[in-house]
């Protein structure tokens, strides 16, 4: 019988024929995690004995959560992390370098990898065609210093992506419109595997977008088939040669099968505080917005800067809303700055910070004040996420967020994206 | 093992954003972990867990983030077990690894009521509400699962496991 791609890729790591429900002990490719979840992963390290790691040049530490650090808790936090990956020659990704999720695109996680990362949203490398999936600090502690970890192979819900995307609708409101659908855990620990026309043409980071998403609907991770376009980005990353093809076979067996017409979707925002909470923006009454965030490991890529900057260029952040834009890597930070796209958002009246996660979760770099509406390009808004209870956090594509931070309130990009 | 303790009841969706902030992940230390923990969701619950500590709630208990400082907060709070509806994945796995019983029974997270009583048998596989008068079984978990439980949680689990190879 045909394998979905979780099938495949695990029982290639495990030495056996797997099907989904399946237990296994399997090899790690790559590990990782961040300033949140590794010093906790470090000290369980540390309890177990061990002072080397099994494969040093891919494991790796960011910091990025909290990057530069606000408080000398969190300083002394990144010491920790910074004098373990010397001490075991693991990768450290300091300060401005960016988000992990996107550093693990750019440099690390290849198809038919498997991955596992401290952090949730590690089911981004899953647009590459990877297992990829976020795990908590013991497990990942366990990762690091053996390489392994045990998984349940997953049920996996396909989802065909079919019709076309209409002008103003992106990957970020095909997966908002998606979670809307079939709710918060509507694919708790199964995996979500995008095929069909629309994701076949869709581009590496409209895919990061939504298989980065997948855990909001609960699932392990949200793969697609790796193809020309996935060849052709590793490429641009000087990666080529970890190319390989990875698909699911014709017959594999699927707990569901959801045919999305991508051709109804209009420009979407989740709604505070769950993420299925899920409206079109035409939709929604006038809500006037204090912050606008494009940024993260949803959407601060340069497909996301460049559209910021088309909306934004000519125009200014209506008085009485910020804009703050974070690039999430280096290397997208670097191409931005080359190309103009910078300096036109600095000219709009956005406050451009360095890479990494930016005020996302709620630790620095623009928390919100009592009662304030932010909207914002991330992946999550639940109550005090982005560091205050009393503050209301909307989420939406970039090009919602850029045209929103002109008008002052939540509003459809189809007024300007002709 | 036997739990006989009283219930605070939540709701669905109980997410590790309101379990623990990020703002208080510059810490890994329990005692400080338990002083912030539900503090967005419910001011109370400091007051509540002293004579409450089972967490009963709805669906997607535990949905979002990877922190495992969730189940840690709760834990060193001196909550003993939670019920739930479903459990986020990773928060289910990582209150394994940690030695957090929890418990999937959609039936009695839905009977069970806020300050009930009651007795929990984890060897047996069985709650009983004593206010309400029901008993409730709890399906048994993959082997492998319950091989790490066994264990004292998934650090013991690991170093048994490498001294055998």
């Amino acid at each position: 019988m045909g394998k979905t791609i979780s099938e495949k890729i695990i029982s290639k790591h495990s030495g056996r024929d797997l099907k989904a429900g399946d237990i296994a002990v399997v090899d790690v490719d790559v590990v990782m995690s961040q300033d949140g979840t590794g010093p906790l992963a470090v000290s369980q390290i540390k309890k177990m004995g061990f002072s080397r790691l099994k494969n040093p040049g891919k494991a790796i530490f960011f910091i990025d959560h909290a990057s530069p650090s606000p408080r000398r808790e969190l300083s002394n936090a990144h010491s920790v992390l910074r004098s373990f990956a010397s001490d075991t020659g693991a990768v450290l990704s300091d300060i401005g370098m960016g988000v992990c999720h996107q550093i693990l695109v750019e440099d690390f996680s290849c198809p038919g990898d498997i991955v596992i990362g401290g952090d949730s949203h590690t089911c981004t490398s899953g647009a590459l065609g990877a297992f990829a999936t976020g795990m908590g600090s013991t497990d990942i502690a366990v990762g690091y210093a053996l390489s392994k970890t045990w998984l349940m192979v997953p049920h996996t819900i396909r989802v065909n992506l079919i019709g076309k995307l209409n002008t103003g609708v992106f990957a970020k409101d095909i997966i908002i419109y998606l979670i809307g659908k079939i709710t918060s855990d509507g694919a708790t620990y199964r995996a979500l595997e995008f095929a069909g026309p629309v994701s076949e043409n869709m581009d590496m980071d409209g895919r990061f977008t939504i298989a980065n998403m997948a855990v909001e609907a609960g699932a392990k991770t949200g793969l697609f088939n790796s193809d020309e376009v996935t060849k052709a980005y590793l490429e641009s990353q000087g990666r080529g040669n970890c190319f390989r093809e990875i698909s699911a076979d014709p017959g594999a067996a699927y707990e569901k099968i959801i045919d999305m017409d991508c051709s109804v979707v209009e420009p979407m925002v989740s709604q505070p505080h769950t993420v299925d909470n899920a409206i079109p923006v035409r939709e929604l009454e006038k809500i006037r917005v204090d912050q606008v965030f494009i940024g993260t490991c949803t959407n601060g890529r340069i497909s996301d800067l460049r559209i910021a900057s088309e909306i934004l260029k000519g125009k200014k952040v209506a008085d009485g809303t910020r804009l703050i834009i974070v690039p999430a890597s280096r290397k997208i930070y670097l191409e931005a700055l080359k190309s103009g796209i910078i300096e036109t958002l600095v000219e709009s009246g956005a406050a451009v910070q360095n890479p990494g996660c930016g005020p996302c979760v709620g630790v620095h770099q623009g928390i919100l004040a009592d009662g304030e509406v932010c909207l914002s390009t991330q992946n999550r808004n639940f109550k005090g996420r982005m560091g205050n209870p009393e503050a209301f956090i909307y989420l939406s594509s970039t090009a919602t967020a850029a045209w929103s931070s002109v008008r002052g309130y939540i509003a459809d990009p189809r007024e300007v994206l002709k | 093992m036997i739990i006989k303790e009283k219930v605070i009841k939540y709701g669905e969706n109980v997410d590790t954003d309101v379990i623990i902030p990020a703002r208080y992940l510059n810490t890994s230390a329990e005692d400080e972990l338990a002083s912030h923990c539900f503090e967005d969701l419910d001011e109370n619950f400091r007051e509540k867990v002293k004579g409450h500590r089972v967490i009963v709630a709805g669906h997607n208990f535990g949905c979002g983030s990877s922190r495992e400082h969730a189940p840690l907060s709760i834990k060193a709070s001196g909550i003993k077990a939670i019920i739930a509806k479903s459990f986020a994945r990773i928060f289910f796995r990582n209150a394994i690894n940690i030695g957090l019983p929890v418990l999937v029974s959609p039936e009695a997270a839905d009977f069970i009521k806020d300050g009930d009583e009651l007795e929990i048998d984890l060897d047996k596989g069985k709650i009983s509400d004593i206010t309400g008068g029901r008993v409730f079984d709890i399906p048994p978990l993959p082997d492998f699962i319950q091989k790490i439980i066994d264990s004292g949680g998934y650090i013991k689990f690991t170093s048994m496991n490498i001294k055998k190879t």
